[in-house]
């Protein structure tokens, strides 16, 4: 085998004197798309910016095509061709495609003047030779999709000349359509010698994409092998030690009576919605982005209520004007923005978890003082059974990993002991161990307290696998009703609106 | 190689921000001429109407010009007012009535200048304290200064120096012409120079333009600087219409908030990262207009002042509304977590 583009030897890192990463080598070698996997926590993410230049190794080389490279900013790691595509988009909404993508690197003339010609033709260039000419160098990135977003943010990756290409869940801002079109890009970029270290929690994605998997854990490398030679078992066994199989708790055996009913719904972003959830019921909705998963969470919870039709709480039918009114009538709503809308970062994970029940003392008044499970509304007490690592209440949230940031934004919906639980993408960005932990949450809140879940998710595995039942949602309206445990090919039909007719025919 | 179809958002038409404030500016001085007509107010736009509109632009637009850079840059400054008082005594001090000291006078107002920002400027990005709070600090301190040291009016600048405040061409003061040349080149510095597009990054998402390789800090000095720069501008232009300096002369017409309420009402945004110095050039002179008309009218400054704030208000509103239904179109649907 010829020589690799990168050789990462004995990388060390501590942040803080606490180690993150122990001693990691990697390889990548021109042509390849090697996958980096493991939990969060794990150190994908810091070995990453180590090679980007934005950490510097406490311990460790890096060579590039042979020489040691002195990584000490993300220019000097620019400069010899490692570019990086960040979880986040790192696009300036305001500024045209060409902008951004020479953003930092502008050409110019007379060292000063930015030469805005050259800078559109070369990104034209660019974008020409990722098979993308139909993306204008002067359109303002804020016009773009998401997925174009992507492009352009892979465009300026490889405006450094970019030999390397590393990328941090790319997926996770795409929609399942979109992320087609990502693999076509990264299959390109490979075709053309680049070398791409992929890093990711959606397993599907490495084995899709990966010549070669390596797995961390707490900062040191479980294993390093040729996709082919590793199974999917074997991989999830050597992130978390458990099997894929034991991810998911068992279903409801009993249900009780509907406690969330809506008949023929509609707003601007819903149709004709007609559906029921029962109490103790996990009722999963797939679709693809758009098809009104997001609109029908945000109905149920007031966010963006239904102008049409009517929908009943425990039988009452009931007007959502807000989502103050929603929680006054005991509807609670994860949604799928933790960061955003689901947290105060700044704040300590108490208060927090303190949130919706300080600020709707006064909503609640009159409502019967409900009680959740274990018949005790204290937060701490609360917190501590949800396993949120015990004695940190008072640290900033931030600080925090993403699957305990989504336990203490559950912690705070049922601070009001809900009714109804709306949840959108509850484990987006989490990592597989973390994951087992909140299904289990959810189950056992369906379960033991009767709550009626409605579980919003453009995670197939996590939509059959949890849900009692399952709502398919197509162009604004529910496309169909699938039992428990459908396949993936029922629910994908359903979404792409193929059987759209029969499914109407056959659903309540 | 096939082309990915990749799903187009629709175009919407939209006037932007500079457009509107020009529109407004237009509409305004329309209403405004039969206002003050029906009135009895005379005409607006005759010499006199004109040349006390533009006078009335020169030292704001000055002052808004250099704030629109370093709002830009995701910043502000709230040490201009105080510092254009300090630049025009400097200003007078120096030159001190003699002729050949008009030069030495000029540069020593500016390199006082150029040092406020520079400190501003690092005390924001090296000591990483609020902007507000920093340039709030700053404002204090030279308060201090020019109340320990002044008690009035000092210095006196040249009869020679006094016609950059006075000659004017027909109607449009010279003055006034050389703020527009200055607009251009601040103009010409933001939407065409590599630091100007860096102060665009920095104010759009300063982290986005660190790891994009963007050297940060030295983008929001440099802001600070020209942004001071301007300030001390102002106060020597303000020296020589006023033939001496004064410690309070910038205070007094409130170019602190007046000049961050032109570059808002110009359309920049007050977070940073959009706008530019057109719209604030545009936004200066509605401010002056809207003075003249009320001059003309005769109407009291409670009624002036609630007037010139309701239309910032308003303004804003509305840039806010503009943008806000342009985000609900694209924002991404799953927020890009993690």
């Amino acid at each position: 085998m010829t020589d690799p583009l990168v050789r990462m030897t004995g990388i060390r890192k501590k942040f803080f004197g606490v180690p993150v990463l122990r001693g990691v080598d990697l390889e990548l070698y021109a042509g390849e798309v090697h996958a980096l996997v493991g939990e969060n926590g794990a150190g994908k993410s810091t070995l990453m910016k180590v090679l980007a230049g934005i950490h510097k190794p406490t311990a460790g080389t890096v060579e590039v095509a042979g020489e040691t490279l002195e990584l000490s900013s993300p220019r000097a790691a620019q400069d010899s061709g490692i570019a990086i595509i960040h979880q986040e988009l790192t696009l300036l909404p305001d500024r045209t495609v060409a902008e951004n993508v020479f953003l930092g690197r502008e050409p110019t003339r007379y060292g000063i003047v930015v030469d805005r010609r050259r800078m559109a033709a070369e990104t034209a260039r660019l974008l020409d030779w990722l098979g993308e000419p139909g993306i204008s160098p002067t359109a303002g990135v804020r016009g773009l999709s998401v997925a174009q977003q992507q492009v352009v943010e892979i465009v300026k990756a490889l405006a450094v000349d970019a030999r390397v290409l590393a990328m941090d869940e790319p997926t996770a801002a795409l929609a399942d359509h979109e992320v087609e079109l990502l693999y076509t890009m990264v299959r390109r970029l490979t075709e053309r010698g680049i070398a791409v270290l992929y890093v990711s929690h959606r397993l599907t994605e490495v084995y899709d994409l990966s010549q070669k998997i390596t797995v961390l854990k707490d900062g040191a490398m479980v294993t390093s092998r040729p996709t082919t030679q590793l199974s999917s078992d074997q991989l999830v066994r050597a992130m978390v030690g458990r099997e894929l199989g034991e991810l998911f708790p068992d279903r409801a055996t009993e249900t009780g009576d509907v406690r969330l009913e809506i008949r023929a719904g509609g707003n601007d972003r819903l149709r004709d919605v007609d559906l029921t959830v029962r109490a103790g019921e996990i009722v999963g909705v797939a679709g693809l982005q758009g098809s009104g998963r997001t609109a029908l969470a945000q109905a149920v919870t007031g966010v963006d209520p239904l102008a049409r039709g009517e929908l009943l709480i425990d039988g009452r039918p009931i007007r959502l004007r807000n989502p103050r009114a929603a929680i006054a009538a005991g509807i609670a709503y994860v949604t799928e923005d933790r960061k955003s809308e689901g947290l105060a970062l700044h704040q300590p994970v108490r208060d927090n978890a303190l949130l919706v029940r300080r600020a709707s003392r006064g909503a609640l008044t009159g409502v019967r003082q409900r009680s959740v499970p274990g018949g005790s509304t204290d937060v701490d007490d609360l917190l501590g059974r949800l396993a949120v690592t015990t004695g940190r209440s008072n640290d900033e949230v931030r600080y925090l990993s993403g699957g305990n940031q989504q336990k203490v934004v559950m912690a705070k919906w049922l601070a009001i002991a809900p009714r109804v639980l709306v949840v959108d993408e509850p484990t987006r960005g989490i990592d597989v161990g973390a994951r087992a932990a909140l299904y289990e949450l959810l189950r056992g809140l369906a379960r033991d307290s009767g709550v009626a879940i409605l579980m919003v998710s453009s995670e197939l595995p996590e939509v059959i696998g949890m849900s009692d039942r399952v709502l398919v949602m197509h162009r604004g309206s529910i496309a169909g009703e699938l039992p428990a445990g459908p396949t993936e090919e029922a629910v994908m039909e359903l979404a792409t609106g193929y059987t759209t007719a029969l499914a109407n025919g056959g659903a309540t | 190689m096939t082309t990915i179809a990749l799903p187009a958002r629709k175009v919407q038409f939209r006037l932007d921000a500079t457009a509107i404030v020009y529109l407004a500016l237009f509409a305004l001085l329309v209403i405004g001429s039969i206002v003050v007509a029906a009135r009895g107010g005379g005409v607006l736009l005759d010499q006199a109407g004109i040349l006390k509109i533009l006078t009335g632009c020169t030292a704001l637009g000055l002052v808004a010009i250099g704030q629109t850079l370093a709002v830009v840059a995701g910043s502000l400054d709230l040490s201009v007012a105080y510092l254009i008082g300090l630049c025009s005594l400097v200003t007078a001090e120096v030159m001190a009535g003699q002729g050949s000291m008009m030069l030495p006078a000029v540069l020593a107002a500016l390199g006082v200048a150029a040092l406020v920002g520079l400190v501003n400027g690092v005390v924001i990005t090296a000591l990483r304290v609020n902007a507000f709070i920093a340039t709030l600090g700053m404002a204090l301190i030279l308060k201090g200064v020019l109340e320990s040291r002044y008690t009035g009016p000092a210095g006196s600048t040249t009869k020679d120096f006094q016609r950059l405040g006075y000659d004017r061409i027909g109607p449009v003061p010279v003055s006034f012409l050389l703020l527009l040349l200055v607009a251009v080149g601040a103009w010409w510095f933001l939407a065409r120079t590599r630091p100007g597009y860096h102060m665009y990054a920095v104010g759009g998402d300063i982290e986005s333009a660190r790891v994009s390789g963007v050297r940060t800090s030295r983008t929001i000095v440099l802001a600070h600087v020209l942004c001071s720069l301007a300030a001390g501008a102002t106060g020597v232009f303000l020296a020589s219409r006023l033939g001496s300096g004064a410690p309070y002369v910038g205070t007094d017409a409130g170019y602190d908030l007046q000049s961050i309420a032109a570059v808002v009402l110009g359309g920049t945004v007050l977070a940073g990262g959009r706008g530019g110095v057109a719209g604030t050039v545009g936004g200066v002179m509605i401010l002056s207009v809207l003075d003249t008309i009320f001059d003309d009218l005769g109407v009291n400054s409670f009624f002036k002042d609630v007037v010139r704030g309701v239309i910032i208000i308003v303004a804003v509103a509305l840039y806010a509304r503009g943008r806000l239904a342009r985000r609900r179109l694209v924002t991404p649907p799953a927020g890009a977590d993690q």
